[in-house]
């Protein structure tokens, strides 16, 4: 073990020892330490190299703020995270921890001349670097940004971790358990309400887990801790530990991630890595604490430089002296108290560095009993030493003036410029701030949710202040939900209650310009770049902060919002909150997209909807395709088959014999009462009244626009009930359509409507032996073109099954769709599979659907319409019922560029060169004008045809039913092809093919 | 995630249970053909987009199935009341008033 672990100091178990890899180098920690803890006992304080100019980098804080030492943590195939603060990675033996934005090596970084080159990367660099030549941003511009752009390497494989979701309902939610969140939920723990606690950390605790000098009640401060958790489980309170509230949402929702095995050496079986809770809260309490903020000078960034705040953390809970010669930098009493806690490990502290005057007398005398040398009125303005801290510059200040500077000598520089309250959460909320000109920064004022904020989050410093806080708050969300809080009070020894001032960058002697004095360490934004930004013209923070990059980081500006601010606000010459703050946006801390999706990916990404046939169709080797959700059988390809082979053979099967389709996934709804004809009259394009019982009409629907929504064939199987099909995606839109207007325009009428799509399996069978095929298995409706013409429909049997028959077509051969109930399925399936075999009956599937029915130029809702096309565009406007006095879409169509002329229009598209034209392609009727040409119209359907003897397609056509005949342009990346309009109907336009 | 109040159920649910139905009291003309163009392109395309109150309408999709309507602060994002399909518009006055 290194000299930088001091024994009998901290939480880590000096008994176990932890082995993992940094860079490929075996490092030892123990267990209970984070990675930079580990690294940081070793001695090592450069972790990575900075975004922008790859400047060497070691951690600057303790805790999920940092914004430096960023590593990538791996664990086998597959699991690699990027970006993964070492500040908060737990070690397990084995760990595989790489440092991240260097080439060749972390010591020796080629990326780093642009830190050489600085002056060229200031604020808005990119900007104004990247605009001339144009030619040069696909080649050379936009190359060089992406190979630049990011953090940390993307993981390469697919995750092979699990992820949880779940869902917690509790009557107070405290987010933090530090002393403020630890006495809320002591004290809101009463009489049955439900206290969740949560923590992001690895153990409850927050401050007291560094402050362990502190005595409460008359015990240290961890045994107090230990106490009191055990006190909180026995009153039934929640403690969840690792788990980061990452948003707070409306009406008291909360989003957690809970990190489940991160910190394991074992990954245990079915353990998901990471658990996303979305918590509903009657109240909540906020207690995230504050967090320390840099002070902004040149040099700042090196490593070994570093909060004094974490200094004391990494000392206390770690039992890691961050360096033996730390020098001090300070504009806040705390870094006085990690001097004495460190100068007291054994540190022998260069001096303390106060830019303040007045430093209260016992602070002094502490100081003074250590030996500790004391500057006041002092500014840092330099530091030196490549890789690591050697010395820091500093220079008294007098009457605003700076003086002389000298060199001390140190090992770290451990700084303080005060404590920004964590108003995230708060924030996510809505809740308004309020400028506190004494701290200097942001209090919480209002929020619209049951929401309280407590503690060291509203300003309040010192673990007595944060218990008292915390206690009040809790009895006061008790209140809320009416029971009475436990009173509770505490005596805290050995408390560090300071104050501080908040500076903006600290007063140099040096060329301003030239400071190189960092307020985001992430994203590499200096104090320079905020004041070039203001000169350049940003005046409102929000351009500021996108000029510059700065609080835009993963840390979200945790450590940057303030400083930057404060200095942006000086360059303006106006008060900080006239400037305002840039807004807080959840997550709190980066979280994993496995978190997010959960559940929610491979197959159950989707619901996936499958036929009761569907497995027959799988049985027997069918290319599926989704259709909306559903899975559907594509074609049924023979051994050697390729698609347009298969399809070809089933629709000459088809047109010559007989072939049979899984119809199940047309949407079904039943429309049913005494108003049930008026309600189509209504919505339908076409006339329902004289619509005979047993009898099946094509229905149009559209919207009140006139545009066409939906179609299907709609059978009517009594006076007041209407069975009605859809296209298999649009079923749930039309229901809810139609439920609008039954529930809202015509509440009066005595209608019901349901959904069957899933209550009826559906065959279709086609082909000119299809009524022969089926005569023998039908009961009670005799197939002949005169008891059962083309369109009817009957309630019968069919193979012994009760069914619903239609005579009804979508291939232009004689065909029937017979559904029974849905678990009947597969058995009359397979009961016309049997039946068919003399016929040779082929199963085909949607591609030769859509081949079948363009061949008669039946339209297909959503392909060959966009939401833009009329039943007129789409040559259908036989569908429309003129003497109704109103249906859905009838003003619609009459609108005036509804009737305009030079509309697009459906019409048959036939190649000259018979090659098959591209679906979407675009269409004009001059192909030698120049580019840009005049598109006049595109492609929605194109098809082999063996039946035509070419390639046929569907097109919309700029005024296409006027120019039969005239020949259209398809230009194409290699060629353009040429085509001839004509109908839209290329087989059996007189429908002889109907006829049994 | 927001929750919502379905008038009709007397419940208040989570927001996943619901679809927005665009702005409410939109009137289909009793008689459209009769309508002008401008009429009928104010009943099909103009929306009020107010900051603030709005009149808005609801399906508890994933519960009854009913249509409702509801008057939401577009800034706050909160719901001050949920009222029938075919009510009358509740008063903006003593909603506002109420929020307070």
């Amino acid at each position: 073990m290194s000299g930088f672990r001091i024994p009998g100091k901290g939480r880590v178990d000096p008994a176990t020892p932890v082995s993992f890899r940094f860079d490929g180098r075996k490092v030892r920690g123990l267990r209970g330490d984070t990675v930079a803890s580990a690294l940081l006992a070793n001695g090592i304080h450069l972790m990575g190299r900075s975004f922008k100019y790859h400047r060497p980098r070691g951690p600057v804080a303790a805790g999920s703020e940092e914004p430096n030492a960023l590593i990538g943590t791996r664990r086998g195939p597959g699991r690699y995270e990027p970006n993964t603060r070492a500040t908060v990675q737990e070690i397990w033996p084995g760990l595989e921890a790489t440092s991240q934005n260097k080439y060749p090596s972390l010591k020796w970084d080629i990326g780093a001349v642009n830190d050489a080159a600085y002056m060229l990367f200031s604020a808005g660099f990119y900007y104004k670097t990247f605009m001339w030549p144009r030619s040069f941003w696909d080649r050379v511009y936009e190359p060089f940004i992406r190979a630049a752009a990011g953090l940390g390497v993307s993981p390469s494989r697919e995750d092979p971790d699990s992820y949880a979701s779940r869902y917690l309902h509790c009557d107070v939610l405290i987010v933090g358990a530090g002393p403020a969140g630890l006495a809320a939920a002591r004290a809101a723990a009463v009489d049955g309400l439900r206290v969740v606690l949560v923590d992001e950390n690895a153990e409850a605790g927050g401050t007291l887990l560094s402050e362990p000098q502190a005595r409460i009640d008359g015990r240290s401060a961890w045994d107090w801790l230990s106490a009191e958790l055990a006190a909180l489980k026995a009153n039934g309170v929640r403690i969840m530990t690792r788990t980061t509230a990452i948003g707070y949402y409306h009406q008291n929702m909360i989003g957690m991630v809970e990190k489940l095995t991160d910190h394991l050496p074992d990954l245990p079986a079915d353990t998901p890595r990471e658990r996303m809770w979305r918590v509903r809260a009657k109240q909540v309490v906020l207690a995230q604490g504050a967090l320390e903020k840099p002070l902004v000078f040149h040099g700042n960034d090196r490593p070994g430089v570093m909060l004094a705040g974490a200094a004391q953390t990494y000392l206390n809970r770690y039992g890691v002296l961050v360096g033996r010669q730390p020098a001090i930098v300070t504009s806040h009493d705390s870094a006085w108290y990690a001097a004495f806690d460190l100068a007291d490990a054994g540190a022998r502290v260069q001096a303390i560095v106060d830019t303040r005057a007045d430093v209260r007398a016992e602070l002094l005398a502490e100081a003074e009993a250590r030996g500790i040398k004391v500057k006041l009125s002092h500014t840092a303005t330099a530091t030196s030493g490549r890789l690591r801290v050697k010395s820091l510059r500093v220079n008294p200040v007098r009457d605003g003036k700076v003086g002389t500077p000298y060199t001390i000598h140190c090992d770290t520089v451990l700084m303080s410029g005060g404590w920004t309250p964590s108003l995230h959460l708060f924030s996510h909320t809505r809740g308004s701030l309020a400028w506190d000109d004494d701290l200097t920064t942001f209090l919480p004022k209002d929020t619209p949710e049951e929401c309280v904020i407590a503690g060291a989050s509203r300003g309040l410093w010192g673990i007595e202040a944060a218990l008292t806080d915390g206690a009040d708050k809790g009895r006061a969300v008790a209140a809320a939900l009416g029971k009475a809080g436990t009173e509770t009070a505490h005596v805290v020894e050995a408390d560090r209650p300071g104050t501080g001032t908040s500076e903006k960058e600290l007063p140099t002697d040096l060329d301003p310009s030239r400071a190189k004095a960092f307020v985001d360490y992430q994203n590499d934004v200096t104090a320079k770049d905020l004041r070039l930004a203001v000169r350049e013209g940003m005046r409102s923070i929000e351009h500021v902060k996108r000029y510059t990059t700065n609080g835009m980081a993963t840390d979200q500006g945790k450590m940057s919002n303030i400083n930057g601010l404060n200095i942006a606000a000086d360059a303006l010459g106006k008060k900080q909150p006239q400037v305002g703050l840039t807004t807080f946006r959840p997550p709190y801390t980066p979280t994993s997209f496995g978190a997010f999706a959960g559940y929610h990916r491979g197959a159950h990404f989707e619901v996936t909807r499958k036929t009761q046939i569907d497995a027959w169709a799988e049985e027997h080797g069918a290319v599926f395709e989704p259709v909306g959700q559903w899975r559907r059988a594509r074609y049924f390809p023979k051994p050697g088959e390729d698609m347009d082979s298969a399809v070809r053979r089933e629709c000459v099967a088809t047109r010559a014999s007989v072939g049979m389709f899984d119809a199940s996934t047309l949407g079904k709804i039943e429309v049913v009462g005494p108003d049930a004809v008026e309600f189509m009259n209504r919505m339908y394009t076409n006339p329902w009244t004289k619509l005979a019982p047993g009898r099946c009409r094509y229905g149009l629907l559209c919207g009140d626009d006139g545009f066409i929504r939906d179609d299907g064939v709609i059978g009517r199987l009594s006076q007041d009930r209407f069975h009605v099909t859809t296209t298999t995606g649009g079923a749930a839109r039309v229901l809810n359509m139609m439920e609008d207007y039954r529930q809202t325009e015509w509440p009066d009428l005595q209608v019901w409507l349901t959904s069957t799509t899933e209550q009826w399996a559906t065959v279709a069978v086609n082909g000119p032996n299809a009524a022969k095929l089926l005569a023998p298995l039908v009961e009670g409706v005799e197939l002949t073109d005169d008891a059962f013409p083309h369109m009817s429909c009957a309630e019968c049997t069919v193979a012994g099954m009760p069914a619903r028959l239609f005579r009804i077509s979508f291939t232009g051969e004689i065909g029937f769709e017979i559904n029974v109930p849905t678990p009947m399925g597969r058995k009359l399936w397979e009961a016309v599979w049997q039946a068919g075999q003399p016929f040779g009956i082929v199963p085909y599937g949607t591609e030769t659907m859509h081949v079948l029915r363009a061949e008669k130029g039946y339209i297909v809702v959503g392909q060959d319409t966009d939401g833009t096309v009329t039943p007129h565009d789409a040559g259908i406007g036989w569908a429309i019922g003129k003497t109704k006095p109103d249906f859905v879409g009838k003003r619609g169509m009459a609108r005036p560029d509804l009737v305009a002329k030079g509309r697009k229009q459906l019409v048959g598209l036939l190649t000259e060169d018979r090659s098959r034209l591209e679906e979407g392609a675009q269409i004009v009727f001059d192909p030698a004008q120049k580019v840009p040409m005049k598109m006049v119209g595109h492609v929605t359907s194109s098809y082999l045809s063996d039946a035509v003897g070419r390639p046929i397609a569907l097109a919309l056509v700029e005024g296409g039913q006027d120019r039969m005949g005239e020949t259209v342009h398809i230009p194409m990346p290699d060629r353009t092809i040429a085509a001839t309009i004509t109908s839209s109907v290329f087989l059996d336009p007189d429908n002889a093919r109907l006829k049994i | 995630m927001l929750l919502i109040h379905c008038p009709y159920c007397d419940e208040t649910l989570p927001e996943v249970e619901f679809t927005y139905a665009g702005q409410a009291h939109v009137v289909r003309p009793a008689d459209p053909s009769s309508t002008s163009d401008s009429e009928w392109e104010a009943f099909l395309f103009l929306r009020e987009n107010p900051k603030g109150a709005h009149y808005e309408r609801w399906r508890h999709l994933h519960g009854c199935g009913r249509f409702f309507n509801a008057v939401r602060d577009t800034v706050s994002d909160r719901f001050l009341t949920t009222y029938a399909a075919g009510a009358p518009r509740p008063d903006l006055s003593d909603l506002i008033e109420r929020a307070k």
